[in-house]
Parts: structure tokens; C-alpha cells; sequence
């Protein structure tokens, strides 16, 4: 089920844990940025539902499958074009646990209405 | 009171049909409408349709989906009071990728409201018309996507908030609505008529127009502004500052209010209620009152108006 595509992507993930390897050794005081990297194509996100840490930076990595898709989590003060053939890079450190939509803000069809998905952040 | 004044009343509220009818003559505590009584100003009808979604598919949604637009215009030829015109604020169409669908939904569309018993027909885009093409089509079929016209003293200006798939008036259509306020008097009697609405009534389910704002800071100045508009398939009362703001119902399916649902998705269709949430209005501006009337109409199995 798409659904449970849950891409757990918080600072635990192992993708994530595989991007900071790739990245360049950072002070110890400083926190490492994680990444989540989203495709968007009609008339979904991939992962639909992102898990982030209250207070861990994370960049959100936006990339489309086939035509122009919005990315917009008013709550969260995010929100970015996603044009095919490049990645849109969001930058952001959640300061409140909760839950926060995100949907798709540029019409893309008849399945447009629906294209959303659904930011949890943890303690 | 009036006595003239309560005569036309209580004649528009037999010929509305109380029984299937809403009025709202205030909003927050103030006139639904405020119109300068200078001028050419002279009462008048006219009905606003909207979110008809010509060729939607959906069984759970709206069974008579092919049904539902010709009991509305039926409903309205029934109108012993004919309105001096209509105005459709978008969506008139299902969207659809294909090009050729998209103009044969237009133009059934066309062809059932030319059935409408009126001398004039306003149209406006939604989103479902004009967003995957810029309004090419759209323009191919029901003209301009924005434009202005003048009745009876009132000031029309329709807005397009639609063609853009961002969801942006924009900025030459800004400056074209810059241009065409710095014509009118300050107390010039202003409706707007747009499709999404213009402040943020839901950011998080994209009830809003991005630059909407833009457009109210240079309505702001005029001291009688309303808008109508469509896009959230409810009626909805709001006013920013002295701007009062007023959505339709949809002609295909109806939504959930603002957040009250995890999704924005359609209200199911219920046997016990058909067509609950269906309607159209019709509007009475009280010019020489200075104010607007509002009467909502609600589409029934039998296509009546309801006494």
C-alpha cells in the first residue's frame, strides 16, 4: 500500500545515514543536515508521509516524474515550484512537534485535489 | 421603513419561493452589499452559477451528474422574475488532458446553457477550464478570462485567478486592475467576480489566490466592493476590512467545510437528501436601498422552485 511507504526518513533512516557518509566530517557541536529527497508525479508524492526530528535541519530534496507539481506546507511556512528535469532543494528545522499537510498548489489534472501527503514531526 | 422598498421584498421573497430559499440581506453586521445611490444606479436581478464540472464522473458523488446542470435551468426559466443576466464564476468543465474532450465538454456545455432563458450570459474560467492550458480553449469558447462590463450603475470586473496553474492573477492582470480602478470614483458601486477566493480562506486545502492580497490592497481605496466567487463548492460569508466576499454553491458536487475533514474531498451523495448542497443564486441588488439581497436556490429531483 502506498500509504505505508512510510519513508521514516528522521535522522535514523538509513538513506539518510548513507547521505551523511557522502558528506564532509562536520564539527562535533554542529548538527548534521538530513535529507529527504520527494518525487511528485500525477497525482502523488513519493513518500506521502515524511517523519522529521523537532529541531534536526533537514533540506527536502524535490524532483518530478513528469510535469510542473507545487510542494506546500503552509503550516510550515514551505513551499517551492518542482519542474521536471531539476531538484528543488527546501530547506527546514521544525520547531513544533505535530502534523502538517503538504499538497500539490499548481493545477496538474483531474487527480489534482487529491495530491497531498503529510509532515509528522517527533520530540 | 420603505413601503415601497417592503412591497419589493416581499414579492422577491414570492417569487423566490421562501420555502427553498435563504436570504441574507446582512453579513457581520453590515449591508451585504453597499451601493452608492448616485449615478445611473437602478435595481436589479441577476443569478451567479458556479462549479457546474461539465463531464465529471463520480456515482458516489452526484448519480445524475448529466442531470443535475438541466434541473438548474430549468429551475431558472421557472423564475417568474428573470434575471437582467447570468454569470458562471468557473469550472464550467471537468478538466481533462485531452484537448479534444476538453472542447467537446465546452461545447455540451454551451449548448445546455444556451437553453438559459436570458438575454446575457457572463462566463469565467476555473481552474478545471484554463490551468493546463493557459485558458486557450476557454478563450476558444466563452472569450476573454477577464474583463469588465457596466450595469445599471454597478461596476463588473471579472478577475482571472485561474489560468495561471499556480493560482496567480498576476502581474499584468494587476496592473490591468490598477488601471481600471484608477477610472472609478472611490465610491463607485464595485463587484468583483473571480473563481478562487481572493483572501486565505484554507491555504492548506489551496482555497486561496496567491497574490489575492495584491488585488484587495488596491480594492481597499473603494468604499463599495463585493466579490462573488466559486472554487469551494459551499456558501461562505466573509469580509476583509470593508470587503465583503461571497462563494456559491457548486452545480456537480458539493464539499466539506474548510478543515473539517482530513482530505478535501467531495460530500458523498445521500439518497434521503439528493442534490443537498446543489444551488445557484440569485442576487438582488437593492441599488436605491444600497444593498445586495441574496436568495440561494437549491436543485431538487423535480426542478422546481420550491414554494
Amino acid at each position: 500500500m502506498k500509504n505505508k511507504l512510510l519513508a521514516f526518513c528522521t535522522i535514523c533512516g538509513t538513506a539518510l545515514m548513507l547521505d551523511f557518509a557522502q558528506r564532509p566530517s562536520v564539527a562535533a557541536t554542529e548538527l548534521p543536515t538530513a535529507v529527504v529527497t520527494v518525487a511528485a508525479k500525477k497525482f502523488t508524492y513519493s513518500p506521502q508521509f515524511i517523519t522529521l526530528k523537532k529541531g534536526v535541519p533537514v533540506v527536502l530534496k524535490l524532483s518530478t516524474e513528469d510535469r510542473s507539481h507545487g510542494f506546500n506546507a503552509p503550516a510550515l511556512n514551505l513551499r517551492a515550484d518542482i519542474e521536471p528535469g531539476k531538484v528543488t532543494e527546501l530547506k527546514v528545522t521544525p520547531k513544533t512537534a505535530g502534523e502538517y499537510d503538504f499538497f500539490c498548489d499548481i493545477f496538474c489534472g483531474s487527480g489534482h485535489e487529491g495530491m497531498a501527503g503529510k509532515i509528522k514531526v517527533v520530540e | 421603513m420603505n413601503i415601497d422598498i417592503e412591497i419589493e421584498r416581499r414579492e422577491f421573497l414570492k417569487l423566490a419561493g421562501i420555502g427553498g430559499v435563504v436570504l441574507l440581506s446582512e453579513v457581520i453586521g453590515r449591508p451585504a452589499l453597499s451601493l452608492s445611490s448616485a449615478g445611473r444606479a437602478k435595481d436589479f436581478y441577476f443569478l451567479q452559477l458556479s462549479d457546474t464540472h461539465w463531464g465529471f464522473e463520480g456515482a458516489k458523488v452526484n448519480p445524475d451528474a448529466k442531470g443535475t446542470l438541466l434541473k438548474a435551468v430549468k429551475e431558472i426559466n421557472s423564475l417568474k422574475h428573470k434575471p437582467d443576466f447570468i454569470v458562471f464564476t468557473g469550472d464550467l468543465t471537468q478538466t481533462t488532458d485531452e484537448t479534444s474532450v476538453r472542447k467537446a465538454r465546452m461545447k455540451e456545455f454551451k449548448d445546455i446553457v444556451s437553453q438559459l432563458d436570458a438575454k446575457i450570459i457572463r462566463y469565467m474560467p476555473g481552474e478545471h477550464d484554463a490551468s493546463l492550458d493557459n485558458g486557450e480553449t476557454y478563450k476558444e469558447f466563452f472569450g476573454e478570462t477577464h474583463y469588465t462590463f457596466d450595469h445599471n450603475g454597478v461596476h463588473f470586473i471579472a478577475l482571472d485567478n485561474v489560468s495561471d496553474p499556480k493560482g496567480r492573477i498576476g502581474e499584468a492582470q494587476l496592473e490591468w486592475l490598477k488601471a481600471d480602478l484608477a477610472k472609478q470614483k472611490r465610491d463607485a458601486n464595485i463587484v468583483v467576480l473571480t473563481h478562487r477566493p481572493l483572501f486565505d480562506l484554507y491555504p492548506q486545502w489551496d482555497w486561496t489566490t496567491a497574490d489575492g492580497a495584491q488585488a484587495i490592497d488596491l480594492l481597499m481605496p473603494f468604499s463599495n466592493v463585493t466579490v462573488f466567487y466559486g472554487h469551494i463548492h459551499q456558501e461562505h460569508h466573509h469580509v476583509t476590512g470593508h470587503i465583503a466576499h461571497h462563494s456559491a454553491k457548486s452545480l456537480m458536487l458539493p464539499m466539506p467545510l474548510a478543515g473539517s475533514m482530513p482530505k478535501r474531498t467531495p460530500i458523498p451523495w445521500s439518497d434521503a437528501e439528493p442534490y443537498k448542497g446543489l444551488g445557484f443564486r440569485n442576487i438582488w441588488s437593492r441599488t436605491r436601498a444600497s444593498k445586495f439581497e441574496l436568495a440561494e436556490y437549491p436543485i431538487n429531483p423535480d426542478a422546481k422552485i420550491l414554494d
